[in-house]
This record gives C-alpha cells, sequence and structure tokens, in this order.
C-alpha cells in the first residue's frame, strides 16, 4: 500500500511529530517503500497462528505490592526544561 | 599492552606490573590520539574513571579483586550512568544526566570495572550504520571510508582500534553481531532476558537485549558472565541461572553439529563472504565437529516482520520524549501540542522519525490485524523454525552480514536497503535467541564476522564454540593499520 503525503501528516499528527513541509513528501516515499517490504509477510498464511508477544512467552512477573522507591523529585527535576516548586512547568493548558 | 587479553591484562594488574590508574591513562591517551578520526567516544569520564581506578587498585592490593577489577572500558550511551551524560546518540537527551546507573553497568563496575567514556552509536539504536547519531557518524577503523556498523558502531570501532579492551553493546536486530563484524572483533547477545534492561534506554522492548564486545570470545565470556544475571528491576529479567560462562570454554567441539541454513547460503550472500565461512566450517570439521544443512522456511520474512514489531514498540517507547519531564524542549511553544510537536520534531533525527511514523501507522486503528497481529504470527512462524532446527544441531552458523564494511553514505538514504544488510541477524532477536560475531577472515581487506547462533540459555556453549574457533585461528588478533603503535 502507498503512504500519500496526507497519510504522512495524520501519521505525524498521531505521534506528535514535528517534521518540515519539505520533508513531507520524501517520508512518503520512504514509509512506502518500508510498508512494500512489510507487506512481504503476506506470501504466508498465518490464519492458526497464535501472535507471540514476547520471545520466551513468559507472563508478566508481578512484585509484592510494598513501597520500593523514595521520593527523588529534586533530582529527576534537574533533567526538566522548566520547573517552578518542585512542579514541571508547560504552556497554558487551560484558558 | 593494547592486545593483551583480559586475563593478560588482569595479570600484570595482579603482579603489580602496572597498575589500573596507569591501564587506564593509558587507553586514555588512545582514545585522545585516535578518536579524532574515529569519533567513536561521545562523553569521556576521565576523572570518575580515574578515581574508580585507584579503587580497584586497592582492592587489588588488598586480595579483593576479579579479572574485572581494574580494567577500563567503554559503554554504549544507551545505558544509563548515574552522574554522567547519556545521550542515546540524540539532540532529545544531549542534556541528559542520567539520575541512576543502568543495572548491567552497575553489575559491571562492581566486578571492579572501570568506565571510561560512552561510546557514539545510532540514535536511540535505529541504524545499521552508525550514521544516524547527533554526535555524527563513526568511522571504521579498518577503513575510514567504510562504516563500522551500528548500532553499536562507537563500541565495536572502539574495541577494534584498542581504544578500550572492552564494550557493552545492545542489539535490537544485530547492532551488536553486525558491527562487530564490520569492525572484526567478537560480540555476543545473549538469550532475551539474560542482561537487565533496567536503564538501558528502550527501543524496541521485546527484543532489545544488552551484551558484551571485545576482542576474543574468552573477553566477551568474562564481561558478559559480569553483566548476566535476573534483576527485579526489569520485568522482563530471566531468573534462570547464567552458571560459570568461563567452565566450559576450553570443552572440544568433537562430535558438535553445526548447522548452516541454506536459506542464509542463497544470492543475498556475497561470494567472497561465503568462501570464508566455508573455510570456517572446515576448520570445525578439522576438529571433528559434524556440519549439516538445515532448512528456516520463513526466515526471509524476519526483515519484514521485524519493521512492524520494531517501530511499533518504538512509537510506544518514544512517546515519553514529550519535552516536558527531561530531555529536549523547544523554545516559546505557543501551547502543549506545539510543544510535542516541535520537541519531538527537533529533538529526534530523521530515522527515528521514520521508525515513529511506521509504529504510529501499523498500530493505527484499521491496520493493527494487517501489520501488527501479522507480523506477531509471522514471529511465532520463525521462532518455530529455530525450535525445529535445534532438535537437530547444536549450533547454527552463517556469515554475520551479507557484505563486509559498506561505504560511508551507501546506503544513507535508502532506508530499505540499510535494513536488509540486517537480513541474517534479525531472525534471531525476533527468536530471542543468544547470537554472537566472530572475525573469520578478510575481504577486500575488510574483516568478516561468521555468525553462530546457539539454542536458548546456551551462551556458554555458543562461547565455547566461538573460542576453540579463535585457538585455531588468529583473525581476532589482527589490528587495524595505523593503531599498531602504543602512545
Amino acid at each position: 500500500m502507498s503512504i500519500q503525503s496526507k497519510d504522512v501528516l495524520k501519521i505525524a499528527h498521531l505521534a506528535r511529530l514535528g517534521i518540515r513541509q519539505e520533508q513531507v513528501e520524501s517520508y512518503a516515499s520512504d514509509l512506502s517503500n518500508i510498508v512494500t517490504l512489510v507487506e512481504q509477510m503476506n506470501q504466508v498464511d498465518t490464519s492458526d497462528i497464535e501472535p507471540m508477544a514476547h520471545p520466551l512467552d513468559q507472563f508478566q512477573r508481578l512484585r509484592a505490592d510494598v513501597v520500593s522507591e523514595t521520593n527523588q523529585r529534586e533530582i529527576l527535576q534537574q533533567n526538566a526544561p522548566d520547573v517552578e516548586d518542585g512542579l514541571f512547568l508547560v504552556p497554558r493548558v487551560i484558558d | 599492552m593494547y592486545n593483551k587479553s583480559l586475563k593478560e591484562l588482569s595479570a600484570s594488574l595482579h603482579r603489580k606490573e602496572i597498575s589500573s590508574v596507569e591501564l587506564s591513562h593509558y587507553f586514555l591517551d588512545r582514545i585522545a590520539r585516535f578518536d579524532g578520526e574515529l569519533n567513536s567516544v561521545i562523553t569521556i569520564n576521565t576523572e570518575a574513571a580515574l578515581k574508580a581506578a585507584e579503587q580497584a587498585d586497592k582492592l587489588i592490593a588488598s586480595g579483593d579483586s576479579g579479572l574485572l577489577t581494574g580494567i577500563p572500558l567503554l559503554h554504549k550511551d544507551i545505558f544509563c550512568t548515574e552522574g554522567l551524560r547519556t545521550s542515546c546518540g540524540s539532540n532529545m537527551l544531549d542534556n541528559f544526566i542520567a539520575p541512576y546507573t543502568a543495572t548491567a553497568v552497575r553489575k559491571l563496575e562492581q566486578a571492579g570495572a572501570v568506565t571510561l567514556g560512552k561510546a557514539n552509536m545510532d540514535e536511540f539504536a535505529m541504524g545499521s550504520s552508525n550514521e544516524t547519531s547527533f554526535y555524527g557518524a563513526v568511522k571504521n577503523p579498518w577503513d575510514l571510508n567504510a562504516v563500522p556498523g551500528g548500532s553499536s558502531g562507537g563500541s565495536a570501532a572502539a574495541v577494534a582500534a584498542r581504544l578500550a579492551p572492552l564494550a557493552s553493546g545492545t542489539d535490537t536486530g544485530g547492532s551488536i553481531r553486525q558491527p562487530a563484524a564490520f569492525c572484526g572483533i567478537t560480540g555476543i547477545k545473549p538469550t532475551y532476558g539474560r542482561v537487565s534492561r533496567y536503564g538501558m534506554i528502550a527501543f524496541a522492548s521485546s527484543l532489545d537485549q544488552g551484551g558484551a564486545m571485545a576482542k576474543s570470545a574468552e573477553d566477551a565470556a568474562i564481561m558478559l558472565q559480569a553483566m548476566s544475571g535476573f534483576d527485579e528491576k526489569d520485568s522482563t529479567s530471566t531468573d534462570k541461572p547464567v552458571g560459570d560462562l568461563l567452565s566450559d570454554i576450553d570443552g572440544s567441539v568433537k562430535g558438535l553439529t553445526i548447522g548452516l541454513p541454506k536459506e542464509f547460503f542463497g544470492e543475498d550472500l556475497d561470494e567472497e563472504i561465503r568462501i570464508k565461512i566455508e573455510e570456517a566450517v572446515e576448520a570445525f570439521k578439522s576438529v571433528g565437529a559434524n556440519v549439516k544443512e538445515i532448512s528456516l522456511p520463513n526466515i526471509n520474512l524476519s526483515v519484514p516482520a521485524y519493521y512492524v514489531v520494531a517501530p511499533a514498540e518504538c512509537s510506544a517507547n518514544l512517546s515519553r520524549f514529550d519535552g516536558v519531564r527531561f530531555g529536549h524542549r523547544c523554545e516559546s511553544p505557543k501551547d502543549l501540542e506545539d510543544l510535542y510537536k516541535r520537541s519531538r520534531g527537533e529533538g529526534f533525527g530523521d530515522e527515528v522519525k521514520r521508525r515513529i511514523m511506521i509504529g504510529a501507522y501499523v498500530l493505527s486503528a484499521g491496520y493493527y490485524d494487517a501489520y501488527y497481529k501479522k507480523a506477531q504470527q509471522v514471529r511465532r512462524l520463525i521462532q518455530q523454525d529455530f525450535v525445529e532446527a535445534f532438535k537437530e544441531v547444536d549450533v547454527i552458523a552463517s556469515a554475520t552480514a551479507p557484505s563486509v564494511a559498506f561505504k560511508s553514505g551507501e546506503k544513507k538514504d535508502d532506508p530499505v536497503s540499510m535494513y536488509l544488510s540486517d537480513i541474517f541477524t534479525i531472525g534471531v532477536n525476533l527468536a530471542g535467541l543468544p547470537g554472537m560475531s566472530v572475525p573469520c577472515g578478510f575481504v577486500d581487506n575488510k574483516p568478516v564476522g561468521m555468525q553462530l547462533i546457539g539454542n536458548y540459555f546456551e551462551e556458554s556453549r555458543l562461547l565455547n564454540v566461538a573460542h576453540q574457533y579463535q585457538q585455531l585461528t588468529d583473525w581476532h588478533l589482527a589490528v587495524p593499520a595505523g593503531y599498531e603503535q602504543e602512545v
């Protein structure tokens, strides 16, 4: 299936990914080539095959519900682009 | 000095012929001298390394030491290192100082290893040529016009040029094995779940696996031993005992059955590389191994399935980079959507964007069954092929890559041709099996790698087979021209 420029814009929006207008066409062409590669999968019938999500078919291991992390807010916020009084700052979202 | 094995280096340290501080200086000096043209290291950790080396020297003096005590190494910049920049090769994390240390790194440091710095890599481990790094391409020390492979290209180039005796790597579709092959070193990706993914920046969580890159199988075994093991902080970590990876390494390969998948010896494979692999197989035969042709009938679908599974997982994993809590943020965002879009648009490079978009596409409403579910079904078929094959053979051998290191820029603008450079390695990740690459000769003066694939949790057999090959050959001791001088 070929991916058009409008599809690229839609996908980029879904992924909240800014892309430059002049690159949209080349992305459409690259993504189309990749999808063509991917569609080689259709050569094989998989109707009765159980999908495989994990290489070892392990079940998710659970741990006891106990506190394991201490509060490290100050350390973690040292990497934040913008903080104030221990809060992450973002542009105004509610008028 | 630079070509000494880990055991020899450790013996020198323990005989007090050299201190860890001196050894660390020695390799830091090699990095300073040679890395300008290679660009294999992103961040140097001089001060902390020398401190760790001093500590290692004390441990050696006190007798509380092991094979890795005082040994310098590099970590792929995908592993979080507390207090040290962890960029993942991306502008997105150019300013990111990791608040904690990855389990694999911590285990190596607890074993006494000295972290010299962080190795260059393809951005977020997405690439097969190390040309997608925000910090610039890495060069192959065997030919500065050729790529070192990727994504662990910095680690591979650094070990090949003997800038460090060891380097960590990660392998999602071949990212340890393919650069190891292109740079003429030994690399092992263990069974999925062997090495903790805690603190290893996630690309495709069901495929990512850390591993060891070194000059020889013996050195890789020592490093992998220290990195491996159950970690409660990684819910996909396995609690199967690692065992002693060195205990069987000297065993004979007489009577061992090596499988050669006929699909890996078809027209994709460069003819001269085929000859090198056949020579390696002959070497195994000469010491009593048996060889059997096998078939992996669905392996030709591994690249197509991978380019659904990996991008799907990447698009989910990389959604955490939102410009809010850490990582790059754009200037003066006008609203939240603008903040997300421009921060991510500026922070990520082209290849990362392509993969995020493919992932978002295959997971989007209406396409999920046709792509994602289909890929997971194909993944099981590929795994079953390996399971069947391992009923007949002990290890599988092939070329690691269809060609030797290709020219810089050659595939950069053609993602699909780049992806196809991993056709022999990707199936191993989809199945979750251990795999490695060992040097087995040269074509056009560039190294050729032989891939060895083992059954689940059989790293020690794989390392045994590789080590026995390295007793018969000395390809792994070759050093690229220009890097042979002591500093």
